[in-house]
């Protein structure tokens, strides 16, 4: 499975963008997007926005859960308190209906499953964690680009934890 | 090859040493650790120093008096009541230098607000770490939340305007704010709040939580003999049309 993850902010401007892979069930941690379909992904994220804005009125819970789908690319959102949006779009290696058959209950290879939203639950609030972090430097103002390496490889750990 | 490379400091274990060099003004502090490697969780019991807040906080409000040359440049600059100009050129002296000072006051506040937003949200327990939907939910998160945050007590009062033109203006009573304790103001500058810093952070929460608005400080005693409280505070909320409208758009589904 492949990931990419973007942090958007009130602006509908991107503030922060990463790439990994699954390092569950032996991956190797590096995300394999089809070249073909690469530059796709922030579209695919930059469209969800809309939905986001009617989804996040609807109940305050920050973790928005899986909230749009494009063929095989699906788009889990977090939003924060304070108008931030996070966004996971993970891609499944096959497409899901082939691996169904198996009954696997890997994340992988189950974008919708309870695991695996609770798998992107759990690295959303520690994506969070360091997001607060972030935005409590008292040099950093609303809607200002994350360039921070330390900030990155939190990102990184948290992706490899659980993902 | 080495030697053309420019000196690094002995951080070798840290990663990203590419991106390091490219940026030569990042630098680490020598016991290694950064703002992501700090708790966020604090105990209840750590507070700050009346005293040193109180003379931060006086310089504050100096420095935000200070350099107000002449109202031509604050009409260009900020939206700036033209009756104000009307009145003897003493008068428009004393109201420039008083709207600069709320407006600086309130400025600074704001950024406070908007990260405290998330701080005191990413606090609370899981369950109830939810984001304000609506306005009443998100007052009763800063006369609550916010407000034991800064001031260990609650806001003493939350009121709706009874006003039915009004509808959008919502006021939180302080009897006594914390930052104005130590702060006397001059007659001449009477209408002078210095707690539109408080104000601006209520406005940097309300803001951030997608509830754009304004929030002005205004005293209300009478400066009476004998008051119970002199220094009482009204916070003035007024929210912008958008967010009422979409208050009773959201209340009707």
């Amino acid at each position: 499975m492949s990931y990419y993850f973007a942090i958007i902010g009130t602006q509908d401007n991107p503030l922060f963008e990463y790439e990994f892979g699954s390092s569950k069930q032996g991956g190797d941690g590096v995300a394999r997007f089809p070249e073909q379909a690469r530059h796709m992904n922030q579209f695919i994220v930059h469209s969800s926005l809309d939905i986001v804005e009617e989804v996040q009125w609807a109940s305050g819970q920050m973790y928005l859960k899986c909230i749009d789908r494009f063929y095989n690319n699906y788009v889990s959102c977090f939003m924060t308190g304070g108008n931030v949006k996070f966004f996971l779009l993970h891609a499944p290696s096959q497409p899901a209906s082939s691996t169904a058959t198996r009954a696997s209950t890997s994340i992988a290879a189950n974008p919708t499953a309870p695991q695996t939203e609770e798998a992107i639950k759990q690295f959303f609030n520690e994506i969070y964690e360091n997001w607060v972090k972030t935005i409590m430097n008292p040099f950093y103002q609303v809607n200002m680009e994350v360039k921070s390496p330390v900030f990155r490889s939190r990102v990184a750990a948290a992706g490899k934890k659980y993902l | 090859m080495a030697s053309s490379q420019p000196v690094k400091p002995p951080l070798a274990s840290q990663p990203s040493q590419v991106q390091r060099r490219s940026q030569p003004g990042l630098r680490y502090p020598s016991s290694g650790k950064t703002i992501y490697h700090r708790p966020l969780n604090r105990s209840r019991t750590q507070e700050l120093s009346q005293a040193s807040f109180a003379y931060l906080f006086g310089e504050m409000v100096s420095y935000a008096q200070k350099r107000v040359t002449g109202i031509q440049d604050l009409e260009k600059r900020y939206e700036f009541p033209p009756s104000a100009t009307t009145e003897s050129n003493l008068q428009s002296m004393i109201y420039a230098k008083l709207f600069l000072s709320t407006y600086r006051l309130n400025v600074q506040g704001h950024p406070i607000g908007l990260k405290l937003l998330d701080l005191l949200l990413y606090r609370e327990p899981p369950r109830t770490q939810t984001r304000p939907l609506n306005i009443i939910a998100l007052l009763q998160f800063i006369t609550t939340v916010l407000w034991r945050h800064l001031f260990s007590r609650p806001a003493d009062a939350l009121e709706k305007s009874s006003n039915p033109e009004t509808p959008e203006e919502y006021m939180i009573s302080d009897n006594e704010p914390l930052v104005n304790q130590y702060i006397s103001v001059p007659k001449e500058m009477s209408q002078l709040n210095c707690a539109a810093f408080v104000a601006g952070i209520v406005e940097g929460v309300c803001d951030g939580a997608g509830f754009p608005a304004k929030v002005t400080a205004h005293s209300v005693g009478k400066g009476e003999e004998g008051e119970l409280w002199p220094g009482k505070t009204v916070f003035l909320i007024k929210f912008q049309p958008e967010v009422v409208e979409r208050e009773a758009y959201l209340g009707r589904s």
